[in-house]
């Protein structure tokens, strides 16, 4: 077969189970890959251009919508970074509840990724109601999980997809204690549902391919980052978010409405496994003993643990929203009194995702002057590209196509890529040729 | 689109709404958050019960992709942005026997139709270094501009009691209902405090369709117009009033031009009610 010359073109609509659209472009030569493209076709949407000349105040409710899946990061980023600019500092118990409200938004999307989009992959199942025959106790638990994730949202933002709770300085208005006593019931009776998820990811098919990445994420110090004032690497980098832009480029291929991201010039890892490879010391005990029990070991060089790192975040946020409603943070006013300067700020926080960087430049009036925007899929963007070269040679570049296919898939979907944010769907075309 | 046209979609009996085939469903993506598309995924035990109901022929989230397979309903998210999309929104036209767009984007051209009150070449050229790579149009337009729409949800985004009441009406051989009423009589029926009367903040609900259960007045904050448009609508009227509650000209602009900025209900007021002095 490798003797005769050939060439293949495979044209087939393929990555679903993905938010956005984009699509995979392979050429294979001789047992070689010597052309992979990850192309972003979802329209450039120019965000960063709109918000020029509006109101700071209306920043929370507009970078919401650049994604329905996790707006709170938007948010957050947006009012840390604005914060800043404005030189605010938001009271330790108000900080609580933005917590809480991102523990919610990590729980959601990470129990929609792991169920409706991820495990179907390694179950053999083309989609979650298809998995929900075979495995109906798994699907239930974990569309019980997206909900609580989902009602956690509510509880502060009235609504999960673009919330309207949270302001720059803090909320607009926040729950008495009477409106989330049952949530409190349900977070608590949800730990056994995550402490079994981590399980029974950890028990999934999951391919062994090991890699040399690196990772970054968010350092805090008072514990598992959600929010931080740092960022490290797991290749000794140790910066202020105000450093971002010295040490991290983006930089636009032609085949792609997404930038790609590099650190010092070469691709990285943001996301829940870079969270978990960097952070995993500080996270609670009991949460450490779970992934004792799964066996696995972080740091882990396996891309493909991505969805176990995900399981124990959606147990690490069960706990840590419990902890939360428990102490029921008291706070005499929700919002504190902002005064607008012109000046600069910047705002990174952990995206269910990654690192979502924002930085601003206001007008005395408190009007944004300029505004950049980094989200996490732009930055994985390259990592994504050089995953899939060393996993497909892994795999066997012999395999028959629909196997290279689904394999280069589950690649791409592990990382949880969010095109809105930086794209839509993927068509896979491969082409091959022997000499 | 009379019943007896309704009932021949969905093979319903016209006496007892019962019907005897499953029909197909799509849900499209073009340019947007995907948050629309949650109003599915977010749904928990319904999804399995939904997929129960109707055949989900193609949702590319989800899984099923399927564009040629025509279907009963189509649920459409995004708004049209590039020559493509323009080719790509016939051809979902043409495999539906019933459209429906979800959200702000579908409906009104969504908040990315902002650039269209500019000039997008060089917004282009300012956040992509080689902007001659990109396939955009010069303005975001909403799918009705492009073909025959049968029914709009609004909101940005949509929720699930307002697609899922669109699909079980259908599924009766009935229209559904939707609402056009303001944000303020939902607030009127709920007893919310007024936020403009009370906060003297800018509050869009006298002017916004219902349909949210006045989520921004219930946190005691000031509605942005999600919901876009309500009828009988008097934006001069409102306007006037942003400027007694302190509002600079250009701020009053800006609360009309937010979600909705696309739409002429929701142009920057003036006319004799609305006196910018």
């Amino acid at each position: 077969m490798t003797e005769s010359k050939r060439e293949v073109r495979i044209k087939v609509p393929v990555l679903t189970r993905v938010e956005g659209e984009g699509a995979l472009d392979i050429a294979i030569h001789d047992q070689e890959i010597t052309e992979l493209r990850l192309r972003i076709f979802e329209p450039p949407r120019l965000f960063e251009k709109f918000l020029e000349g509006r109101d700071y105040q209306e920043v929370p409710d507009l970078v919401a919508r650049i994604c329905g899946i996790c707006p709170v990061a938007y948010q957050m980023s947006a009012a840390q970074a604005l914060e800043n600019a404005f030189a605010v500092e938001v009271p330790a118990a108000v900080h609580e509840w933005r917590r809480l409200f991102y523990c919610g938004e990590w729980l959601q999307s990470h129990a929609l990724h792991i169920h409706l989009l991820a495990a179907p992959d390694f179950l053999g199942f083309n989609s979650v109601t298809e998995m929900a025959g075979k495995y109906p106790a798994e699907v239930r638990r974990g569309l019980r999980l997206q909900a609580l994730g989902n009602d956690i949202m509510e509880l502060l933002g009235a609504r999960s997809v673009h919330p309207v709770g949270a302001r720059i300085g803090g909320f607009h208005s926040l729950p008495t204690a009477n409106k989330y006593a049952p949530l409190l019931q349900r977070l608590r009776d949800a730990h056994e549902d995550a402490r079994a998820l981590v399980l029974w990811t950890a028990g999934l098919p999951l391919p062994d391919d090991e890699q040399d990445f690196c990772s970054v994420a968010l350092h805090d110090r008072t514990g598992y980052g959600m929010y931080g004032d740092r960022l490290i690497s797991s290749e000794g980098l140790n910066i202020a978010i105000e450093e971002y832009p010295q040490h991290f480029s983006e930089f636009q291929v032609p085949y792609s409405t997404a930038l790609h991201g590099g650190l010092h010039g070469r691709p990285y890892l943001v996301g829940p496994l870079a969270r978990l490879n960097l952070n995993a010391a500080r996270l609670p005990r009991s949460v450490q003993e779970v992934i004792e029990a799964t066996g696995i070991r972080f740091p882990s060089r396996n891309m493909f643990h991505s969805i176990v790192a995900r399981a124990v975040e959606v147990l690490f946020a069960v706990q840590e929203a419990t902890r939360i409603l428990e102490a029921a943070p008291a706070v005499d006013v929700p919002c504190v009194e902002i005064r607008p300067r012109a000046a600069a700020g910047s705002g990174c926080t952990e995206a269910p995702r990654g690192i979502l960087w924002h930085r601003y430049e206001t007008q005395g009036d408190g009007r944004i002057r300029s505004a950049r925007i980094v989200p996490p899929t732009s930055q994985n963007q390259a990592r994504i590209e050089q995953d899939l070269r060393n996993a497909l040679q892994a795999f066997g570049l012999d395999r028959d196509e629909p196997a290279l296919r689904l394999h280069a898939e589950t690649v791409i979907r592990n990382y949880d890529p969010c095109i809105s944010c930086a794209t839509h769907f993927l068509r896979l075309n491969i082409k091959r040729s022997t000499t | 689109m009379d019943r007896y046209f309704l009932t021949q979609i969905f093979s319903t009996c016209l006496v007892c709404g019962v019907y005897d085939m499953k029909p197909g469903v799509a849900v499209h993506k073009f340019s947007s958050c995907d948050g629309c598309q949650l109003a599915f995924l977010n749904l928990g035990e319904e999804l399995l019960e939904l997929d129960r109901l109707v055949e989900i022929v193609h949702f590319a989230e989800a899984g099923p992709f399927d564009e040629q397979t025509p279907v009963a309903i189509a649920f459409v998210e995004g708004s049209i942005s590039t020559q493509a999309d323009t080719e790509r929104i016939r051809r979902v036209r043409e495999q539906a026997d019933f459209l429906i767009t979800i959200g702000a984007c579908a409906t009104s051209g969504g908040v990315q139709a902002l650039r269209n009150l500019a000039d997008s070449g060089a917004w282009h050229a300012s956040i992509y270094p080689e902007p001659e790579y990109l396939d955009s149009l010069d303005n975001v337009t909403a799918i009705r501009e492009h073909v025959k729409v049968d029914l709009e949800l609004w909101g940005c985004p949509v929720n699930s009691r307002q697609v899922l009441a669109a699909v079980r009406a259908l599924l009766f051989g009935v229209l559904p209902e939707t609402d056009r009423d303001k944000v303020c009589m939902e607030c009127k029926r709920q007893q919310n405090v007024c936020v403009i009367v009370a906060q003297g903040v800018p509050c869009l609900g006298p002017v916004t369709r219902s349909g949210c259960g006045s989520l921004c007045p219930r946190f005691g904050r000031d509605c942005y117009g999600c919901y876009g448009p309500a009828e009988a609508l008097n934006t001069a009227s409102l306007g006037k009033r942003f400027a007694g509650l302190g509002l600079l000209p250009e701020q009053v602009v800006n609360r009309f031009r937010a979600i909705h900025s696309h739409l002429e209900e929701f142009a920057p007021p003036q006319g004799p009610d609305y006196d910018r002095e």
